[in-house]
This record gives C-alpha cells, structure tokens and sequence, in this order.
C-alpha cells in the first residue's frame, strides 16, 4: 500500500495523461464519427459507400493493428510527428467507426411516423427537424455514445502498452522495471486508476440513461 | 428498408442534384486514391523490395514469411476459441447464479463483476501474464492471454445471457414449475436453451470482439499474428505493407465472422416465427440484438 502513496504524484500524472488522451481523442472520434455517420445516411450512394467501407475496415481491425500501422505505417508515407499523436490519430479512427455506428443506429431509432407526423400537422423542414426528429434522435445516441467512449477510455491503456509515457498503463513500467518496485501494490493501483474513470463514467451514464429514455 | 425520416423519396430535380454529388464525390475520391499511389510512389513504398516477401512467390522471404503468419493466426483462433469457451461457461454460470440468489446477496456477484468491466482488457491480460507466477502459477503465455480475455468477456457473456433470460416470456418459468420442474432443471432444460437461441447473434459479435482482442497478447509477449507481423517489419523493413496485410486478413476473418451473426439472425427470426406467419418486419429482432451487441462491444 505504501509503494502507491509514495508514488501518488507519479498515478496523478498518469491519470491526467490518461484523461487527457482520451479528451483529445474524444472530441476527434466524436466529430469524425459524427461526420461519417452523415456519410452513412447521406443520399448520395458514394459517401454511403465511402462511409461503409470505413466503418467495416476498422471495426474489424484490431485496434493494436490500427495503433501499429499509425505508429510505423504513417511514418513511412513521409507523415512526420510526435508518437503521441499518432497514438491519438489511431485512437481516434478506431473509436470513429464505433461513434458513426451509436449515431446512425440513434437516427434511425425514431420511427419514420414522427417526420410524417410532423410534415401532416404543417411543420416546416426545419421545424420538423428540430422539434420533432433531433431532440429524440440525441436522446437515444446518448446512452450508446457513452458506452463507446468507455470503452475508448479502456482502449486508451493500449496506447500506454505502446510506450506514449506517463500514461497511466506506462506507469506500471517505471515503477516495476526502473524502481524495482513490488509488482502486485504497483499494478493495483493502475487498475484503480482505470477504475477511478470508469466506474464513475459507468453510473454517470446509467443516470443520464434513464433521464433521457424515451418511452416508444 | 431505405426510407429514412431525413429526407422524402427525391423528385426528379432532387435526382439531378444527387447524380451531380455522386459525379463530384467520385471525383474527390479519385483524387484521394491518386494521391496516395503518387505519395506512396514518391516514398519509394510500391518497389518490389516492399511488396515482394507478401506477394511475390518466388521472393526468398516469401514462404517463412506466410508460414510464420499462418502459424501466428492460428495461435490467435486458438486462444479465441479458449477464452470464448471458457467465457461462455463462466459467464453463464454468473448469469445464472445471478438470477437464482436473493436480492440482498447479489451484490456479491454483481460487484467482482462491475470491477472487472471497468478495468482494460489489456490490463487483465497483463495482470494475469505477471501475477499469477507470483502466486506460484506458471503456465504458457497462451493461457495467460485466455485467462486475461476470460476475465473481461465473461462478465460481458453473462450480461448477454441475463438479457437472454429477461427476453423470455414469464409462461416459460411459470409452466416449468406447472409441470413440476425443479428451478435448476427449469434453467438447465427450458430457459437456458431458449436464451442461447436468442442470443446467438449477440455471441458472435462477441467472439469477433474476442479475435481481435487476442492481438493483445502481443503487451506478453505471446507470438500471435501481430506480434510476428512487428518482428518480420523490423527484419524485412517494410512495416506499412506488413500492417496492412495484417490488418486486411483480420478484417476479412471478422468481416466473415459478422456475417454469420447476421445470417444466423435472419435463420433464428424466420424459424421462430414459422413457416405460417408473415415474413414481415425482420428489423424488430435484428435491432434489439444489435443494442445488445453494441453495448457489448467497442
């Protein structure tokens, strides 16, 4: 217990590092997922296509291929950068494909009859969108949106595993291998750092999962 | 199944405007497509000397190389299979332990099995990789790695199998114990086969989650296909080929397992319904599994 109080400052690190690869990577997956899923429902058969495409190939990828391929594939095409950015780019693409599928699935969720509804008692395009197919639509993306970006927090100690430093997975290494420290206190406090995240996020989205639920 | 709420079925102006978006989309991604052959031309990336150990037959390299990967892949689907099996024996013996305690005492099992959702995979990997030989376990690498995905999955396989059991009428418990079945058989023989059914797809999906986790083993050392792929990368030095083949056989692998899910779906809803009953609305089911799948997965 004391190896983890005495290296408190070394797990703070880690987490905001944690947390903040996931911020970074977060708002990118978020808009590029968002982006493909408009592709996806779009009514031109190419984006559909392109977008497709795009979410078949990386969500069947794994995602150390994805991180591996960034890593030392980008390089070799002349895409020079820090390691840590190509660990957020894999990140990022790899959670993309998975945020583009919450979104689609949340549009699609509101039935057809609540445009139709909608255009019969005379709102405009705008109006109908707005009023009638976004609010619902938002409320049945949330729940699922928030299970992929839990999952991207856990997919981010792979990032650590990969060597960005300081990461709170990466930590485990300093101590173990630099320190010499027990094994067994050092890895328990990683776990209860991912912990600390997730476990939270768990009950936070199970709160917001019941506020926003949509009786259909 | 194309109408979406978004839009109305296009008029004949509106199908002007998106042949004239498709022209420019396919222009746009012509252009992409040019100039990553120019960009990898330019880089050198598309010489024999890259491609020819993945390629080219006759390359020296050619036959260790595949050999190599084969063998990788199959210590992969090996250690899937395991820790699939073993998931699913473990996480329905959860599911159903679950079920049968009373209120007050599950927390004892719903606790262990929030903490184990929270933690990374690859964090349980690596823990069972370092920990168990400090408690005097010491195993091959690939029973760490199923051990460590066991970890994870099976708690996501015994909420798959709880929601099994919830989707189930009420009669089928009630007309169990009318017929005098013990609660245990009543699981064993008609709630438990019916669940399994149900969530079948849900399985699938899972294990194509379990395949690619497998790539993880890579953090232990264990010389699956990935792990192989970085060491032939940093002899052959063409790591952006190697990525990419690797990546195209996992894609392909998953891609078939996903259709299965999707084919067993479509075979599970028509047998349930009958051969009598309107063929109609196959969405309903395939969309519950698929909420099911999606908060399993990622």
């Amino acid at each position: 217990m004391h190896i983890i109080v005495d290296n408190i400052g070394l797990y703070r690190d880690g987490l905001l590092m944690t947390l903040r690869i996931c911020l970074y990577a977060a708002i990118g997956s978020l808009v590029l997922g968002t982006v493909i899923a408009a592709f996806r429902v779009s009514p031109i058969p190419p984006l559909r296509a392109v977008g497709t495409a795009w979410v078949t190939v990386l969500r069947n990828c794994p995602l150390t291929v994805v991180l591996f391929f960034c890593a030392f594939g980008l390089p070799e095409l002349g895409v020079n950068g820090a390691y840590f950015w190509f660990a957020i780019t894999g990140l990022v693409l790899y959670t993309s494909a998975f945020v583009c599928e919450a979104v689609r699935s949340g549009v699609n969720a509101v039935p057809p009859g609540q445009a139709e509804a909608a255009r019969a008692v005379g709102l405009t395009f705008t109006q109908s969108l707005s009023r009638v197919v976004l609010p619902q639509a938002i409320r049945s993306v949330v729940p699922p949106l928030g299970s992929v970006l839990i999952a991207m927090v856990k997919n981010s100690a792979i990032v650590g595993a990969f060597g960005v430093a300081g990461e709170l997975f990466n930590v485990q290494g300093r101590l173990t291998s630099a320190q010499g420290l027990d094994l067994i206190p050092v890895l328990l406090g990683v776990a209860a750092g991912y912990l600390l995240i997730t476990i939270p996020a768990g009950v936070a989205l199970g709160v917001i999962e019941r506020k926003v639920a949509v009786l259909r | 199944m194309t109408t979406s709420v978004l839009f109305d079925s296009p008029g004949p102006r509106t199908r002007r405007r998106i042949l004239l978006g498709s022209v420019v989309a396919c222009l746009a991604l012509a252009a992409v497509a040019v100039f990553v052959v120019l960009r990898l031309r330019a880089q050198g990336q598309l010489t024999e000397e890259r491609w020819g150990p993945i390629l080219n037959p006759a390359n020296p390299y050619f036959t260790a190389l595949w050999t190599g990967l084969g063998t990788a892949l199959l210590r992969n689907a090996q250690a899937a299979v395991l820790a699939m099996s073993l998931s699913l024996l473990l996480g329905t013996l959860l599911a159903v332990t679950r079920v049968g305690l009373p209120r007050w005492a599950r927390w004892a099992v719903v606790g262990p099995m929030e903490l184990l959702r929270g933690l990374p995979v690859v964090i349980a990997i690596f823990f069972a990789a370092r920990m168990l030989p400090e408690f005097g376990v010491d195993l091959p690498l690939l029973w760490y790695l199923v051990i460590g995905l066991t970890a994870y999955n099976m708690v996501i396989i015994a909420e798959i199998v709880r929601a099994g059991l919830a989707s189930l009428p009420r009669g089928q418990a009630e007309a169990a114990a009318a017929v005098g079945l013990t609660p245990g058989q009543a699981m064993r023989s008609i709630l438990l086969p019916q669940a399994f059914r149900a969530m079948l797809p849900a399985l699938i999906s899972q294990l194509v989650v379990i395949f690619k986790d497998t790539s993880l083993g890579f953090v232990i050392g264990y010389l699956e296909a990935v792990k192989i792929t970085s060491i032939a990368a940093q002899q052959l030095h063409n790591p952006l080929q190697l990525y990419l083949t690797i990546g195209v056989i996992f894609i392909l692998i998953n891609y078939l397992l996903s259709k299965l899910a999707m084919s067993v779906e479509r075979r599970l809803s028509r047998a349930r319904r009958g051969p009598v009953a309107p063929p109609a609305d196959d969405r309903a089911s395939v969309d519950a599994a698929l909420a099911v799948a999606g908060t399993a997965g990622g």
